[in-house]
């Protein structure tokens, strides 16, 4: 079998350095009724390579992917460009098959480019430090809270009505466990977001108020008012970012007075993948970088005094500190950091801003389209590259009629279900991936089935 | 002296320079790499973008008009970047990686190339379902693969890694014991599991305590015994354990864990030691994550990303986390909070956004599809008799505190004991660097003093083992002899032995720009 170098020989060379018979003699400690005695019924025998890639190719030609037909979904994963640079990058063997850098000697690849990555998030976030990535942005977003609860130590923790339904049923599902209570609500259809019911309810016995942005709708909230109102009541503002791009475009929320800043790296670098591997960006400002969760990568100096760089402030983690530890986290999303660093690399600063712009643009020209069409109607007043129609019917059911030409966006009805004061909302997403021709065929498809 | 584009020196002084220092600082092909704030510029990009058209701003007042500090890198100079950055990491490509408990074993390009194609790799999470049957099918067919192999009736595809599975695990087992009305407040842990065990358990609101082993390093089951009761609401056992050993009382301790009312967690960190020979589900467990990253062969990518989907016995599927795959007569779908009322009312809820770690269920298929269920058996084989080869050719020369009980299964454990007075675990680390190799897992297990935790895995050949065993020998042997020169290790790396406790105690975490960092001074 090609994944298995020892040969017979080899094997019966070791058996007999070792003093064994059999192979069997080797799992001696298996008690009898646990032994299977052979492979394991109604399971296929081994496949070469061809055959795999037959039998897969077959499942993936019965999906139909974003790069097919016309495509609008966003909601807290985008589809953007990657240069072609990238991924070939991430292929290299030493990056794909290399180990998390507890041996920093001859680990000063992953290292370095994590501290570029780190740096990378904390100034795009406008926060002092940033961790060397979480597994999501809803893991990191639940993180968060939690980190909240330590440094406040209090347990309570305000969710906008903005935050993406998925983070939200992850803190849900947590805060059942660790008993942090959650004051959450439903987004309404408007263009302004909940800022008002946010400040109403930041008092003294808040941990955190947690405010995406833009948010579900693709509203833009100006943070600075809330984060002020969380300070004067010792509370701490999370910022949570799941379009990355946006940064590029309007103010960070590190800026405007977040002391948490997480997000969902996605964007750059790394594709759609059905939904993962993702990464999760961690930020904060400096007076809470103890508490963090997650790997953390430190320049240091080696026995000659050059600059390196090493894993640090362990004492945090589980593997010194196990039921202590910030976290239990232990694998992070290496390679998906190493993507997302690279196409920050490749963009730049201006080019970052000029992907922002262009990705404002076409949304804009994309919302002023459709906004004509019969029918359908705008919710946002503001937006970044998405936003959110109120269509004169069901919008679920009409997402799926068109499925085939073209994947019309997000129904509020699929992340929301049941809720009918939701059920006419479609979330509309434009990137520079997205043409003319695109956003025409949205326009006529939706016309023909609202008319 | 180097300098960046900021005349600003990147290198301190070199100290003990060998004959020949170079003006880069590069030796050959071993070529040094500044940062990129320190060779970019924010001005410079390598991406080619369409001008966008002028539109009215509809971004509410909230325009970012300072600078940010992202530098850019035209494209040849992005890919020279990483390229260099890249040969400084050792790699399962390059070499063994005798990482106990981590599985280093070789990554399948064929699992790549599939993961890429774009049905897979470019299809949105909140896509109608009807248009991503393909995707469900892919993941409903892994989890029959992994309910099969483990012998368990249900599995949780979504936790994201094996700590998050091990979350999920405890969770699972924390509603059950919670929905009849008997939660308990207690978890017993090995002195010798892995960090992430007391961690998650803690997390989860758990008092953690520990169980002691036997002189023989399993668990010491008449101490477990002793110590169930009505407070202890599981267990959590690595088999095979953290010292390479099959716990042969498995069955036994499961059963005693289910009589005083408790559940089972097993860490299945080391299933390639007995998958394909062994199923867990016969073990009597209840919960046990999956590395697919470390059985299954998906890359670790210096760090992750990894995946840890997670069995349940018949007694905790009901508890299962959202989201999950279902096959219907007339498809696949996928159950979320939606559905979940109809026939999955006690699920614990959500762990993550959208549908789990598909690019790395595609990976795993790719590799279990490849082995099928003769190969799998084979690479549980394989990977026990290169462990033992490794004990049995080094135990003369190193200590092996368990290899006079019995065989090992697929990783060997040394002690340091033999070595010179001032001579560590960590010496001999260092010094395996210099030999080419990534060193083997040191100070774990816990129980062991100075441990060395070596799993060679199956896809190592013998020669590469045979090699192997010399240079740890040779090593083994200058610790005990008290080489001086081993203190210094590693010579040859692209760094000496760095200085973690500098780090610790003034951290640096970010790139601050020459006039912070003079400010700062």
């Amino acid at each position: 079998m090609r994944y298995l170098p020892l040969t017979p020989e080899d094997r019966a060379a070791m058996l007999a350095r070792i003093g064994a018979k059999s192979i069997d003699d080797l799992f001696i400690d298996v008690p009898e009724a646990a032994r299977l005695a052979g492979p394991i019924a109604g399971l296929p025998a081994h496949a070469s390579e061809m055959a795999v890639e037959r039998g897969l190719s077959a499942l993936a030609a019965r999906n139909v992917a974003a790069s097919q037909i016309p495509f609008f979904l966003g909601c807290g994963a985008y589809k953007h460009h990657i240069p072609a640079s990238v991924d070939h990058i991430i292929q290299r063997g030493e990056f794909l098959t290399s180990y998390t850098p507890y041996q920093p000697e001859i680990a000063q690849g992953t290292l370095q480019m994590l501290f570029e990555f780190q740096t990378q998030v904390a100034r795009l976030f406008g926060c002092d430090v940033a961790n060397a990535s979480m597994y999501d942005g809803s893991t990191a977003c639940w993180e968060a809270i939690v980190m909240a609860r330590r440094v406040t130590k209090r347990g309570k923790a305000i969710l906008s009505s903005g935050l993406h339904p998925h983070y939200v049923s992850v803190a849900r599902t947590m805060a059942k466990f660790t008993g942090d209570m959650l004051d959450t609500a439903l987004p309404e259809l408007t263009a302004a977001p909940d800022a008002e019911r946010l400040l109403a309810a930041i008092d003294k016995e808040t941990s955190c108020v947690v405010v995406q942005y833009p948010d579900i709708l693709g509203r833009i909230t100006d943070l600075a008012p809330i984060a002020a109102r969380a300070h004067e009541n010792g509370a701490l503002l999370v910022a949570v970012v799941t379009e990355p791009v946006a940064l590029g475009a309007i103010r960070s929320p590190g800026e405007m007075g977040a002391d948490i800043v997480v997000g969902e790296g996605q964007s750059l670098g790394v594709g759609l993948q059905f939904g993962g591997p993702y990464v999760g960006l961690f930020a904060c400002q400096e007076r809470f970088v103890r508490q963090m969760p997650g790997r953390l990568c430190g320049e240091t100096v080696d026995a000659e005094g050059k600059r390196g760089f090493v894993l640090t402030l362990s004492t945090r983690e589980q593997h010194i500190r196990r039921e202590k530890a910030t976290s239990n986290i232990c694998t992070n999303s290496g390679l998906c950091a190493l993507a997302f660093s690279i196409h920050m690399t490749l963009l730049g600063e201006k080019g970052l801003r000029d992907l922002a712009m262009l990705n404002h643009a076409l949304a804009v020209q994309a919302a002023e389209r459709l906004a004509k069409v019969s029918g359908v109607e705008l919710v946002n007043d503001g937006f970044f590259n998405e936003f959110t129609l109120k269509l004169s019917k069901e919008a679920r059911p009409v997402v799926r009629a068109l499925d085939r030409r073209v994947l019309a966006g997000v129904s509020l009805g699929r992340l929301y279900p049941g809720v009918m004061t939701l059920e006419n909302g479609l979330v509309v997403a434009v990137t520079e991936t997205t043409t003319a021709e695109d956003i025409e065929t949205l326009a006529s498809a939706l016309e023909e089935v609202l008319a | 002296m180097s300098m960046n584009r900021e005349g600003r020196p990147t290198r301190p002084e070199t100290t003990s320079e060998t004959a020949g220092g170079t003006f880069t600082g590069n030796r050959a092909l071993r070529l040094e790499e500044a940062l990129i704030f320190e060779i970019g510029d924010t001005r410079t990009t390598g991406v080619d973008l369409e001008t966008a058209p002028r539109v009215g701003s509809r971004l509410g007042g909230l325009e970012r008009n300072r600078p940010i500090g992202l530098p850019g890198l035209s494209e040849p100079e992005t890919v020279r970047h990483y390229t260099r950055l890249s040969r400084q990491n050792y790699a399962i490509d390059l070499g063994l990686f005798p990482l106990g408990s981590c599985t280093m074993k070789h990554n399948p390009r064929l699992n790549e190339k599939l993961a890429r194609l774009p049905g897979f790799a470019d299809i949105h999470p909140l896509q109608p379902v009807d248009t991503v049957q393909g995707a469900l099918q892919l993941i409903h067919e892994l989890a029959h693969w992994l309910c099969t192999l483990t012998g368990m009736p249900a599995v949780a595809m979504s936790p994201k890694a094996g700590a998050h599975g091990e979350l999920c695990g405890l969770l699972a087992i924390r509603s059950a014991l919670e929905a009849r009305g008997d939660a308990r407040s207690v978890i017993l842990v090995p002195e010798s599991a892995h960090g992430t065990n007391p961690a998650t358990a803690a997390f989860c609101g758990y008092k953690v305590e520990n169980i002691p082993a036997t002189a023989e390093g399993r668990v010491n089951l008449k101490a477990l015994k002793a110590r169930l009761g009505p407070d202890v609401a599981a267990v959590m056992i690595t088999n095979p354990n953290t010292c390479g050993l099959f716990e042969r009382d498995m069955r036994a301790i499961s059963d005693a864990v289910h009589a005083a009312g408790g559940l089972v967690y097993c860490d299945g960190a080391n299933f390639n030691a007995i998958v394909g020979r062994v199923r867990p589900g016969d073990l009597g467990v209840d919960a046990m994550h999956i590395n697919l990253h470390k059985t299954f062969s998906t890359p670790h990518g210096g760090g992750g990303p990894g995946a840890g989907p997670v069995v349940f016995s018949a007694a905790l599927a009901p508890f299962a986390p959202l989201p999950f795959v279902e096959k219907t007569a007339d498809g696949y779908r996928l159950i979320e909070e939606e559905t979940a009322e109809e026939h999955h009312a006690q699920t614990f809820g959500r762990m993550t956004a959208f549908n789990g770690q598909m690019g790395m269920f595609t990976r795993a298929l790719s590799y279990i599809l490849s082995h099928g269920a003769d190969g799998l058996r084979q690479v549980a084989e394989d990977a026990v008799l290169n462990a033992n080869y490794v004990l049995r050719s080094l135990e003369d020369v190193l200590d092996a505190p368990f290899g006079k009980s019995g065989p090992c299964m697929h990783e060997a454990l040394f002690s340091d004991e033999g070595f010179a007075e001032g001579f560590t675990t960590l010496d001999v680390a260092k010094a395996l660097i210099d030999e080419g190799y990534h060193p083997m897992t040191m100070y774990f297990p816990l129980v062991v003093h100075g441990s060395m935790l070596i799993e060679p895995t199956e896809t190592e050949s013998k020669a590469a083992l045979d090699q192997f065993i010399g240079a740890l020998r040779a090593v083994a042997e200058r610790a005990k002899a008290g080489d001086e020169v081993l203190k210094g290790t590693p010579y040859f790396a692209p760094r000496r032995r760095l200085d973690e406790t500098l780090a610790a105690r003034k951290p640096v975490l970010v790139w601050k720009d020459k006039e912070v960092a003079e400010a700062a001074e």
